[in-house]
């Protein structure tokens, strides 16, 4: 295989682009997926501030998310995508279409977290004269951080898969890089190297997370 | 220091249920520096009730008063700082996980904007009052059950309340414990002037140390007051719940007579004695009864059986009731049951 010198370049090239992706995306996923999870929780039947309407316009978003394919998403949002990053081409603007699909998913993890946390715990504060708001930032959200941090885990890890999608729309990355170099040219042993290159990205970034959770984990 | 004016809880119907009526009309008055008591079954409304003192349930109708403030008549907000000067304990304690012992007993400083350095030094302070100092930095997760009760304690006290509410607080703890964490409960009371209002379904923790105790049954306070004053009576619900009365039954039909004699600090059974057998030259015969130290005093319900001669004895029972001896005949049992037992 002579030609390896001018695949190398270019594999590091595709890596970078995953991962400037999977982070800028998993950094504005967290920002605003937690939030969203956070009024998922709250505004909830029998949580701190019930709005059963706004509740369930959220949930009807958020599964609306969850239910698209994610390769429909990123047409979808094409128009979204140019508004605001100017072009729908490029790993910058595979960004928003990746965001958005990881946010809802985010947010579910999140409700899921928040909810396993005792009621007493929320009356006890309550009990001490906390506002709603000091209840989700003393209590619901440092209570439930172990789990928080496998949700995201769990979301970054999504997010990468999702980004060699991102191929499609001339995003670059691994998954990119796999098809044009790989499957295009028939080149099972370039696949395969992206393969694996995946496979220990997603391996760190799980033991990583886990580590971190358990380190948080208290109990 | 509380005073609730014919509360009522009623929450509303769900899909199966119909409504509840949690709390039904109780009225109730805690003085400034009593240890309270509210005792019942499960479901009896106690812990909707305590919840109701600071407005973690809002009553459906009547007013809570705590401290000369009408806290149903406040805004939300108010009703907030309102809190602080009631300190809560629960039956799990439900502290933080996320945080140290040191660090739960800052939280409610935190809520209340005391800066670090001052949150630390009273974190200390209360670790220390609760005889937890060496644990400051132990998560809940390291410390037994007793222990994190007492972390809870030294957090309810942390902004200095007025009033204490414990909500079933030793229910989920084991004997040894649950005696400690109650003296730990009587001993900040007279330290720091504290109002206690303590919820239970066991009459043992009600007899260990509160003053004063209603009985809640379906919502309803059925007894109450002083216990000093409620074991002094002959009979009431709450009294024969604090101490069983002996059975009339033991060993009827023996002849002579049964007495039941309500024995307290002033009224001692060597008194009742004294007469019993010194002036009326009466055979005294325990046939049950038990005496016990109740709010610090001692308490018992003896049944007495007397033979001999039995002609002075009523002249005798109203000599010790003006001395102030709650003493009663027992209607023959036995005799009344045998002879309805013949008609039939």
């Amino acid at each position: 295989m002579s030609d390896w010198g001018r695949v190398y370049p270019q594999l590091f090239e595709a890596t970078g682009e995953t991962l400037y992706m999977v982070g800028v995306a998993a950094l504005l996923t967290v920002l605003l997926g937690v939030p969203l999870g956070v009024l998922l929780t709250v505004t909830a039947p029998g949580g701190l501030a019930p709005r059963p309407l706004l509740n369930r316009a959220l949930g009807l978003v958020v599964n609306l998310g969850r239910a698209l394919p994610f390769i429909i998403l990123l047409v979808l949002v094409a128009p979204v995508t140019r508004g605001i990053v100017g072009t729908t081409i490029g790993s910058t603007a595979a960004i928003v279409p990746l965001t958005l699909g990881a946010i809802p998913f985010l947010a579910r993890l999140v409700e899921t977290s928040l909810r396993e946390i005792a009621p007493g715990k929320v009356e006890a504060a309550l009990s001490m004269g906390a506002r709603r708001r000091d209840v989700v930032r003393t209590v619901l959200l440092p209570e439930s951080r172990p789990s928080l941090v496998a949700g995201v885990t769990v979301t970054v890890v999504a997010l990468i898969s999702y980004s060699a999608m991102a191929g499609a729309v001339g995003g670059g990355g691994l998954g990119d890089f796999a098809i044009r170099f790989g499957y295009q040219q028939f080149r099972t042993d370039i696949t395969l190297l992206t393969v694996v290159l995946l496979l220990v990205i997603v391996q760190l970034l799980q033991w990583a997370g886990d580590r971190w959770a358990r380190r948080l984990a208290h109990v | 220091m509380i005073e609730l004016t014919d509360v009522r809880k009623v929450f509303p119907a769900r899909r199966r249920a119909g409504e509840v009526v949690a709390v039904d009309g109780v009225s109730l008055r805690v003085q400034a520096g009593e240890f309270a008591g509210v005792v019942g079954p499960s479901g009896s409304g106690k812990s909707t009730l305590v919840r109701l003192v600071n407005l973690l349930e809002r009553p459906t109708s009547g007013s809570v008063t705590v401290d000369g403030q009408v806290l149903t008549d406040l805004p939300d907000d108010r009703v907030r700082e309102a809190r602080r000067s009631i300190g809560m304990v629960f039956q799990h304690f439900e502290l933080l996980d996320s945080r140290t012992a040191a660090g739960n007993v800052e939280h409610p400083l935190e809520l209340a904007g005391v800066g670090r350095a001052e949150r630390r030094r009273r974190a200390t302070e209360l670790l220390d009052l609760v005889g937890l100092g060496e644990r400051a930095e132990a998560r809940p997760a390291q410390l037994s059950g007793g222990q994190k009760q007492r972390v809870a304690i030294a957090r309810a006290l942390a902004v200095r309340p007025k009033v204490l509410l414990c909500d079933e607080a030793t229910s989920a703890l084991d004997q040894a414990s649950t005696a400690g964490v109650l003296e730990l409960l009587r001993r900040v009371r007279s330290e720091l002037g504290l109002t206690v209002l303590l919820i239970t379904h066991e009459m043992a923790v009600v007899k260990a140390v509160c003053d004063s105790a209603v009985l809640l049954e379906r919502g309803r306070v059925v007894d109450g007051g002083r216990l000093s004053e409620v074991l002094t009576r002959g009979h009431s619900p709450l009294a024969d719940a604090l101490l069983p009365a002996p059975v009339a039954d033991a060993g009827a039909g023996h002849g002579g007579a049964l007495l039941r004699v309500t024995v307290t600090d002033r009224t001692p059974e060597t008194v009742v004695l004294q007469t019993l057998v010194g002036e009326l030259g009466l055979a005294v015969e325990v046939a049950g009864g038990s005496v016990e130290t109740v709010a610090g005093g001692r308490y018992g319900r003896l049944l007495l059986r007397v033979t001999g001669d039995l002609d002075r004895l009523d002249a005798g029972l109203r000599g010790l009731r003006d001395g102030g001896v709650v003493v009663e005949r027992v209607p023959a049992h036995g005799g009344v049951a045998a002879g309805s037992g013949a008609t039939r």
